[in-house]
């Protein structure tokens, strides 16, 4: 079986935004970058395919030299190949697809694993796109995947509970929190890493359908009042603000 | 014409998707456009109330075979009645099916797409989206250079509001071919209840509830209150048997209701990241040092095992959620 796992480059969940002088994008300074925690999930389990059924694990991303950590990362925690693919890794979620795509097609990957939703331009897009562009299965938001011959069970997250969902491969399937627990890296896997090329590459893509027009921060909120006296006697008063004050009720 | 994604559940119009209907006749009066509504599924049962939130015409995709959810048949099915209508906005509610099929259909149509909306808006004939990103550490606008322009607005905010409109029926044809997913079964875990995105109130916990069966004094005032129980991600990944389902922040849910009460919950940036577009925030902490109180409109110092339970008995007292 070959896999297919897509990884983006994304700023520390830690991180304080700040708009930069255009007035539409991230100021840069002090970000640390990271792989978008859901890929995590993602590779794990293209990681753990590859032990129990012999997987070969291409880990792929769409962005610019920096963006080779993330696959740096990956060889530390075992993938097999790691292509850069050049490109701006902000595009739109249409152009990134599509790049992928021309990436993927023609290779033969069975499974096409990645994050249900990319942190920071939060669209949870480039999967179901991908899949439509591959002509593959789908299934997203995946808590738990199983595969036998050729064919696939996802139990994805809905409201309120889960839903199975079956197909056959080829497929794309999305991780969620929950898919598995993801490795550390070891310090074996990490010097091994070094010593593995990072394929880079170009593919032509969609132009971007969409653009980023302005980046605001939301108002600050102001802090309210604390509730003053006993348990009993904040539980009142609380109860009463909320029906009088704010008519929440 | 502005397309939308109907989905029915049980005979009945989606409250999402009414959401999503209302906010495509508004921009429909504002740009002079028709406004459709699309409902696929083995029976359009339930698609005439799409009539009550201002759709001129309901078109409805009916076969057996899309009795179970195909993300590749409902995309298709999308897909091809804006063809066919020549829509160039098509919306729909980013709930779990919607963020599943819309994508999807997206591609299909060539399209840009814009995800978890939460402002829809006409600027020179084109649509602007307002989106929380960064998981709402900030807002953009997205702007469209395609043809065709797909969103999916967030479940709770845009209102449901009734407007009739003349909503003619039409049937439109049925994808063809082998689906390459089906739903196979749904395994209900919520009881029944709303998802947090779409809950009016929610009362999460945190750390600070120390054992998961001490989330039942939560579930109490929840209930108490007409809401459901969010939890922070230490509370979830603490192994005391909680869902994540109903983690709540950056890598949980993104959620924004009417009232927010955190309890026991210090206030990290992913967890803040998650609820703090919430109208009302209720902080109970006995730490009154806790971040959670900057962004609190309601502050409680106290222990939360006194107060939760205090809580519950003064919304009885009160007969506060009563008419939930
Ligand atoms: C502030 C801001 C707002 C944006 N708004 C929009 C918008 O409204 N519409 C739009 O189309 N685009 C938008 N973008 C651009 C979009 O974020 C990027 O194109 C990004 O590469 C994919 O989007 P995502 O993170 O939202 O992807 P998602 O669809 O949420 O990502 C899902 C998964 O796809 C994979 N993936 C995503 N990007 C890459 C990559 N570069 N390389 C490899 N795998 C990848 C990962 O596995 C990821 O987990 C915005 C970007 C920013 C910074
Ligand atoms: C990549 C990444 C993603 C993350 N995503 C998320 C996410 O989506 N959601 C999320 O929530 N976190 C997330 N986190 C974790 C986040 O950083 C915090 O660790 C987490 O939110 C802390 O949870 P907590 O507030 O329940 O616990 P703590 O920070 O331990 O807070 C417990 C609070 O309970 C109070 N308390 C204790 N006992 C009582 C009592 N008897 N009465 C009243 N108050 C009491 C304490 O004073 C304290 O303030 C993420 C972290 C990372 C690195």
């Amino acid at each position: 079986m070959k896999i297919l796992v897509c990884l983006k480059q994304v700023p520390d969940t830690e991180t304080k935004i700040k708009v930069a002088g255009d007035g539409k994008s991230l100021d840069p300074t002090d970000v640390k970058w990271i792989t978008s925690p859901y890929d995590e999930y993602a590779l794990e389990e293209g990681l753990r395919l590859k032990e129990s059924a012999g997987a070969e694990v291409t880990v792929a991303t769409v962005g610019d030299d920096k963006a080779k950590d993330v696959l740096r990362n990956a060889f530390a925690l075992g993938a097999d190949h790691a292509v850069l693919i050049k490109g701006d890794g902000q595009g739109d979620t249409l152009a990134t697809a599509s790049i992928l795509a021309g990436f993927a097609k023609d290779k033969g990957f069975d499974l096409v694993l990645s994050g249900n939703k990319g942190l920071g331009g939060d669209n949870s897009a480039v999967g179901p796109m991908l899949a439509e562009l591959l002509g593959y299965a789908q299934a997203n938001v995946v808590v738990k995947l199983e595969i036998t011959d050729g064919k696939f069970r996802a139990e994805r997250e809905i409201e309120g509970g889960t839903e199975v969902v079956e197909g056959s491969l080829p497929a794309v399937v999305t991780a969620q929190k929950g898919l598995n627990e993801p490795r550390y890296a070891s310090l074996k896997g990490i010097m091994a890493a070094k010593k593995k090329t990072i394929e880079e590459t170009e593919v032509a893509g969609h132009a971007p359908a969409t653009g980023t027009l302005a980046m605001t921060l939301p108002a600050a909120r102001a802090e309210g009042r604390k509730l003053e006296g006993d348990a009993a006697s904040q539980a009142k008063a609380l109860m009463d603000a909320l029906k009088n004050e704010a008519k929440v009720f | 014409m502005i397309l939308v994604f109907c989905e029915l559940k049980d005979g009945k119009l989606r409250k999402p998707s009414a959401e999503a209907l209302s906010e495509g006749r508004r921009l429909a009066d504002a740009s002079g456009q028709q406004l459709g509504a699309l409902t696929v599924g083995a029976s359009a049962d339930g698609a005439a109330d799409a009539a009550k939130y201002g759709a001129d015409s309901i078109l409805t995709c009916v076969a057996p075979s899309l009795a179970s959810y195909s993300s590749d048949a409902f995309a298709a099915a999308i897909a091809s009645a804006a063809k066919a209508k020549g829509a160039t906005i098509v919306l729909g509610a980013a709930t779990a099916m919607g963020k599943d099929a819309l994508p999807r259909a997206a591609a299909r149509l060539d399209a840009g797409y814009a995800g978890d909306v939460t402002g829809l808006s006409m600027e020179g004939g084109k649509l602007q989206a307002q989106r929380p990103v960064y998981a709402g550490k900030a807002f953009a606008t997205t702007g469209f250079t395609s043809a065709v322009q797909v969103a999916t607005t967030r479940p709770n905010v845009f209102a449901a509001t009734e407007k009739t409109g003349p909503g003619a029926m039409e049937s439109v044809e049925a994808p063809a071919g082998d689906f390459k997913a089906i739903v196979k079964e749904i395994l209900a875990k919520g009881g029944g209840k709303v998802d947090l995105t779409e809950a009016n109130v929610i009362v999460a916990g945190g750390r600070g509830l120390k054992s998961g069966e001490n989330f039942k004094i939560l579930e109490e005032l929840a209930d108490a209150l007409g809401g459901v129980v969010g939890a922070s991600r230490a509370a979830v990944d603490a192994g005391w048997g909680l869902s994540h389902g109903i983690q709540v922040g950056q890598t949980g849910k993104v959620v924004s209701p009417t009232l927010y009460i955190a309890a026991g919950i210090s206030g990290a940036i992913q967890h803040l990241a998650g609820m703090s577009s919430s109208k009302y925030i209720v902080a109970i902490n006995k730490d009154p040092d806790a971040p959670i109180f900057k962004i609190a409109d309601y502050g409680i110092v106290g222990d939360l095992f006194e107060v939760v339970p205090e809580l519950t008995k003064a919304a009885k007292a009160m007969g506060i959620g009563a008419h939930h």
